[in-house]
């Protein structure tokens, strides 16, 4: 039963009336309300706090503790009430929910205690509403990461039968998993360290010797640090090389950042000692020396804060380049207007508007270099008017990458973004569920009411007692009106995967004589007792394994039309024939005649309102 | 309705301000609206439920509107939960435009109990009033075929996609064919209210029929 509509129910089954004068069937009974208990107040004590209710407003809800009878469980007898041994506070928020219907969290309670008292009551967490659920997830997510780093700490055991490739690269992303890994780690590091120095000591200049002038101390001692970079060069190919061999995914890992920065950290080297001492490329090799320095950027697998600013920058990308084009705008403004405002002046450094753009950039950024300067009193003007807009145009965006980042930082988890994507997805997918099982659910009882009259009519006490399905009340009642409904269109509620085969079988079929559905013709000659049709006679269906008994009444219009299912199987027993109360049923197995066969047959009656897949017996 | 009282704050609004703006007082006079229903006494003379009905009616109408007064879309909104396959809302418009009898786009306590009382307590006439209000959709006393064919298309909507045997498009339009049959006796074209009535007290199965929610409450 969908939530909290209970109390409509009443008035949709008054509105039924509605159909009846439409209705060509007679409509099946009303389920009885055996149970004529009146309304009363119930009353709850929970842990010493005395909480009262409507019975009816519990019952709203018959598949969790409260609203079926597993209440009784804790029934009280002599004070007369319902005793639980739980949180009162929480029980607060979980009786609310009954009463409204919409369940929330409140923002004070622990996490683990809150779901503990809703597994408790049997209520499904994902029917916290809109205006809570952020928080209620926001919370477990941070409870999981916080039992995920305890088992962390003790997961770091060996397992077993992992390959060397899996070991090595589990060295490689977590350090502290072993000593080989962390000695393998610290050597890296201190090698990136060495060459950076080496990169940048290279161009110190080293002190005048006598027989060289004052050079930097790459070119006096070329072999020495030619030899440290080769160590270095050495340990990162090794590196790179291992790491490729070990990744699951190589192709994954050559796309990755990481893995671009060692190649392009180590390329330059290479290509060095590939191209020889050759005067015309020697410049531009001397530009690839430049890329050396990226190799700074490999500190960042051992930097976890490098790391999340790179992803900071990553992800304010948008309000970077809202900074960028706000700046040039504000530069190329400036410097047209400083241009021409500086136009008349002489010797003037403004030479062009691309040379204005560097004042304008040392300007608003507050620089103040000093090499260019305005002269005339326009000049002046504009400029200060300048450095104040560049002041706010920087301010603005800044604080926004800041706050970016700490949030980041506190956060700390771009996968938990992920996953909580597919967590939305799920909670919806559960809630569609839950609320698409009332539709089964009626299809569903009816296969079991059909069992069980099938059963009362054979007389076999063990198996009627298997098959009595505790539907509550208000199920029933449901059941009920959807029932009338498919009498007044005297069309049936079959589930999806029903409904394609028919369509398939219809589209297989496609006989030009089949004729229209039953309901159509008017004569409506098929009245069932609470029995479901089977859906195509000639095609058994396997799980559909049931008999369906028709009581047949005699048509006051066409006496002669008694039509009867044809091809039964019986699930209790085979070809027994079964008496339906006060009918003239003779259920058989017949298996039918191929269709054309049929069509004669049909042509020779003279009624319309057979299907050619039907045949016909007289009891 | 006679007797209802509307709670507004824009009357204190006016007393108490000196320039507002139009628009906020018709906001606050939106969010405002709460309607109280008569006394109980009254109900209980008006309609055929006792009072501890009415008040377990009540109870349940106040909890799923707290505001008192349901509009069309929380109507259709309930009523389609009633049907999870199908879409039930163009027959929700229908039955809601029947039980709103002062056509003043809200339902309220009165209207839905006084609804409640003629098809719950109702005699056959009198239910057999209600319905052919209902099919009546312009209320001018003729059941046309065009009425009953957007009242018989509303219905079988109800039903969804996935019935057997399969809907088919002209099922409707055929119902309605064989319910203009039984019903217009003078063949005009047109259900008046005496033919409707006559017609169904002659069918037995339909005459059954009105009985089998008696015990709903």
């Amino acid at each position: 039963m969908a939530t909290g509509t209970a109390a409509w129910l009443p008035f949709a089954r008054a509105a039924a009336i509605g159909w009846m004068p439409v209705a060509s069937c007679p409509m099946p009974l009303a389920p009885r309300d055996n149970s004529k208990k009146k309304d009363e107040l119930i009353m709850l004590n929970v842990s010493g706090r005395r909480f009262q209710t409507w019975r009816t407003t519990l019952d709203r809800y018959p598949d969790t503790l409260l609203g079926s009878s597993e209440k009784d469980f804790f029934y009280n007898e002599e004070a007369k009430e319902y005793f639980f041994d739980r949180d009162p506070d929480v029980f607060r928020s979980i009786l609310n929910f009954y009463r409204t219907g919409k369940l929330h969290y409140p923002r004070q309670e622990c996490i683990s205690a809150y779901d503990e008292e809703l597994t408790f009551f049997g209520i499904i967490p994902e029917i916290i509403g809109d205006c809570c659920y952020e928080e209620y997830k926001d919370r477990k997510r941070e409870n999981l990461e916080r039992l995920q780093d305890d088992q962390e700490d003790n997961k770091d055991m060996k397992l077993p039968n992992m390959t060397i490739r899996e070991t090595m690269w589990r060295a490689f992303e977590n350090p502290h998993t072993s000593t080989m890994a962390l000695v393998f780690y610290y050597v890296t590091g201190f090698f990136i360290a060495i060459s950076v120095i080496t990169n940048v000591v290279e161009t110190v200049p080293c002190g005048a010797t006598p027989h060289h002038k004052n050079m930097p101390c790459g070119e006096r001692y070329t072999v020495a640090f030619f030899c440290m970079d080769t160590a270095c060069v050495m340990i990162f190919t090794v590196e790179y090389l291992l790491r490729l061999f070990a990744a699951p995914s190589r192709y994954r890992f050559m796309r990755s950042v990481m893995s671009i920065i060692d190649v392009v950290a180590i390329l330059p080297y290479y290509i060095g000692l590939v191209m020889s001492n050759n005067e015309d490329v020697s410049g531009a090799f001397v530009t690839l020396r430049v890329f050396r320095v990226f190799r700074i950027f490999k500190f960042s697998r051992h930097s976890q804060g490098l790391r999340i600013l790179g992803y900071t920058l990553k992800s304010c990308a948008s309000e970077l380049g809202f900074l960028l084009f706000s700046l040039t705008m504000a530069i190329i403004i400036f410097a047209t207007v400083m241009f021409y405002a500086e136009k008349g002046s002489s010797s003037s450094k403004f030479t062009s508007i691309p040379a204005s753009f560097w004042y304008t950039i040392v300007t608003m950024t507050t620089l103040g270099y000093g090499d260019m300067v305005p002269k005339t009193i326009a000049g002046k003007i504009f400029g200060s008017i300048c450095s104040l807009s560049g002041v706010l145009v920087i301010a603005l965006p800044v604080p926004v990458i800041v706050s970016n980042f700490s949030r980041i930082y506190h956060q700390n988890q771009r996968a938990d973004k992920r996953r909580a994507q597919k967590v939305q997805k799920t909670r919806q997918a559960r809630i569609r569920i839950a609320k698409s099982g009332s539709a089964n659910a009626f299809l569903a009882s009816k296969h079991h009411g059909l069992l069980n009259e099938l059963l009362e009519l054979t007389g076999t006490e063990e198996d009627e007692q298997k098959l009595i399905r505790n539907t509550s009340l208000l199920e029933s009642q449901h059941h009920h009106l959807l029932h009338c409904l498919e009498k007044t269109t005297a069309h049936e509620f079959v589930d999806e995967h029903m409904f394609e085969q028919n369509c398939l079988e219809e589209a297989l079929q496609s006989y030009p004589s089949r004729s229209p559905s039953v309901s159509s013709q008017g004569s409506c000659t098929i009245c069932c007792c609470g029995s479901r049709r089977h859906p195509d006679p000639r095609v058994p269906r396997g799980p559909l394994q049931e008999l369906s008994a028709l009581h047949i009444q005699s048509n006051h219009r066409q006496p002669a039309n008694l039509h009867l299912r044809s091809n039964l199987n019986l699930r209790a027993e085979d070809g027994s024939r079964v008496n339906c109360k006060g009918g003239q049923v003779t259920t058989a197995i017949i298996s039918l005649p191929s269709p054309p066969s049929l069509a004669p047959h049909r042509e020779a009656s003279p009624s319309k309102g057979i299907a050619p897949n039907w045949c016909e017996v007289r009891s | 309705m006679d007797g209802k009282r509307l709670d507004t704050i824009s009357e204190r609004v006016d007393a108490a301000a000196v320039s507002a703006p139009d628009s906020i007082e018709d906001e606050l006079e939106l969010s405002t609206v709460r309607h109280r229903p008569e006394g109980l006494e009254q109900l209980e003379a008006q309609t055929r439920f006792s009072r501890k009905e009415l008040q377990i009616l009540y109870r349940g109408f106040k909890n799923e509107c707290p505001s008192g007064v349901v509009n069309e879309d929380t109507f259709k909104e309930i009523y389609a939960q009633f049907f999870p396959q199908g879409d039930a809302s163009t027959y929700a418009h229908f039955l809601f435009n029947a039980f709103d009898t002062d056509h003043n786009g809200s339902l309220s306590f009165e209207d839905f109990v006084m609804g409640l009382s003629i098809l719950l307590r109702g005699t056959v006439q009198e239910k057999l009033n209600w319905a052919f209000n209902l099919y009546d959709i312009n209320k001018d006393g003729y059941i046309t075929k065009e009425e009953m064919l957007d009242i018989m298309k509303a219905i079988y909507d109800m039903m969804g996609k996935c019935t057997y045997p399969v809907l088919k498009e002209e099922t409707p339009r055929q119902h309605v064919e064989v319910f203009f049959q039984k019903m217009d006796k003078n063949k005009d074209g047109v259900v008046t209210i005496d033919e409707f009535i006559d017609c169904c007290q002659n069918d037995e199965n339909i005459m059954r029929s009105m009985h089998i929610f008696e015990n709903v409450l």
